[in-house]
């Protein structure tokens, strides 16, 4: 691995990156120092991520029911499908190293066919990506955001298998909306040329109303108690933490609302899961790129398959990080 | 070129018989540990959810698991192994003598911030 093209020249020299002492190419060393680079800013994100954590530590929300979406399932699945996206990539990692070690070996088919592989497994983790994002976006059951920027769920008590469990309700499915007599501020009407997001589904009187109705529903806010659950509210508190402090209905969750709780939370998944999609987004072109001139037979004229060895240490790179999001995201 | 590989993790307890084969004995490794990872947080297991050391075990075990899958990745999948220590010394010891720092400062900021706003009078619960 120590001679390629660009270096044999400068074999001997002190200068000219020539004696290797790190018996590295000048290509894959600076792949590695780039790496190290990009390992620094990740690990800014989700250090960041982690104090933003630690100042909400008592309400920040809980991921397992944050993300229970399975793709063509209903139900109620916490992390299998975050688990399937982490096995994809760790499986077009695998399949990368494969590619690399047919390289060293001058196989140009096997070489041509794991790139392949690879490259289906980062599009099919980067299309898991953008769906997880969609669930996200969309949002489940809808809440109430608090004038102090808090948010308020709903739920009622069940008794599944003789044990009392609270069971979130959608807001959709106690409230009915009423006649708004509010309409939507468009650029044309407005002395300046703003205009407002879209309204609501619902008014806050139609959520109190619908909350009187229903003497089952209960509020849960985003305080964690100490068995690691969010604390639900007696009925009369609910209705007045409701009646007192609630200012708008939020459905699913944006860069300034978030359904679930704190609005951080989505901004640091949407930036930090956007920032990994995007690495994965360049790895696959990059790879593309790579895999093109391995059918077209570069390298083998080349007679070094080096090429393959840089970008795979990318696209493990990219592997790398998503185990650390994964880790913190969805598992702590 | 392909003659360099050190064939043996867990520290010479496993060896393979070459590189692919090596590389199918990392991805099982790292597969069940995903799995383990995966089936603790679904269950939460009671006896892990103790404090240690100012967080849950369970967390601490997720973290750990975290650098073993982390090490596996960049020493067998990126050949870090099959590279000379220096290279080895300046990518991954910078990696971690400045992670440490940032963490270390940022999370220390966010529990003084966190106490700013639980004891300093600001009022949040509205």
């Amino acid at each position: 691995m120590s001679t390629t093209v660009i270096t044999a020249e400068a074999e001997g020299k002190t200068w000219s990156g020539g004696n290797e002492p790190l018996r590295a190419s000048y290509g894959k060393m600076m792949m590695w120092f780039f790496i190290l680079s990009d390992a620094l800013t990740f690990s800014g994100f989700l250090a960041a991520y982690g104090f933003s954590r630690f100042k909400f530590i008592e309400e920040w929300p809980i991921a397992d029911e944050v993300f229970t979406h399975v793709p063509f399932f209903h139900g109620n699945y916490p992390m299998i499908y975050v688990a399937f996206m982490t096995f994809i990539l760790i499986m077009s990692s695998v399949t990368m190293v494969l590619a690399v070690d047919a390289g060293h070996h001058l196989k140009q088919q096997k070489v041509a066919v794991y790139m392949f592989l690879t490259i289906i497994g980062g599009a099919i983790f980067v299309g898991s990506q953008g769906w997880e994002w969609a669930t996200f976006i969309k949002g489940d059951y809808g809440a109430v955001q608090t004038k102090g920027g808090n948010i308020l769920q709903f739920g009622e008590y069940v008794t599944v298998d003789g044990e009392q469990k609270f069971k979130r309700v959608a807001i959709a499915d106690f409230v009915t909306a009423s006649a708004t007599e509010r309409t939507k501020h468009e650029r044309k009407n407005g002395l300046w040329f703003t205009d407002e997001g879209t309204l609501p589904e619902y008014q806050m009187k139609d959520v109190v109303k619908g909350l009187e109705a229903n003497s089952n529903i209960l509020v849960r806010n985003q305080i964690i108690d100490k068995e690691g659950k969010k604390t639900v509210l007696t009925r009369e508190a609910s209705i007045e933490a409701i009646k007192n402090n609630g200012k708008r209905t939020v459905h699913g969750a944006n860069l300034e609302m978030n359904e679930y709780g704190s609005p951080l939370f989505a901004d640091f998944f949407f930036f930090i899961t956007g920032f990994h999609g995007f690495h994965v987004f360049s790895g696959v072109v990059i790879n593309i790129i790579i895999f093109f001139n391995v059918i077209l037979g570069t390298y083998e004229r080349r007679k070094n398959y080096e090429m393959v060895e840089k970008v795979g240490l990318y696209w493990h790179f990219v592997d790398l990080v998503w185990v650390f999001v994964f880790t913190f995201f969805y598992l702590v | 070129m392909a003659h360099e590989h050190k064939l043996a993790i867990f520290r010479g307890l496993v060896k393979f018989k070459s590189n692919t084969q090596k590389i199918w004995g990392v991805l099982i490794f790292l597969s069940i540990v995903t799995a383990v990872e995966v089936v603790l947080g679904i269950y939460k297991p009671e006896v892990l959810e103790a404090q240690i050391l100012g967080m849950k075990g369970l967390n601490w075990i997720f973290i750990i698991l975290t650098l073993v899958k982390a090490y596996y990745i960049t020493w067998d999948f990126m050949h870090m192994r099959d590279e000379v220590p220096a290279l080895r010394r300046a990518v991954v010891w910078t990696a971690i003598f400045l992670i440490c720092y940032l963490i270390f400062i940022l999370l220390q900021e966010g529990g003084y911030v966190f106490d700013v706003y639980k004891d300093g009078f600001i009022k949040r619960d509205f």
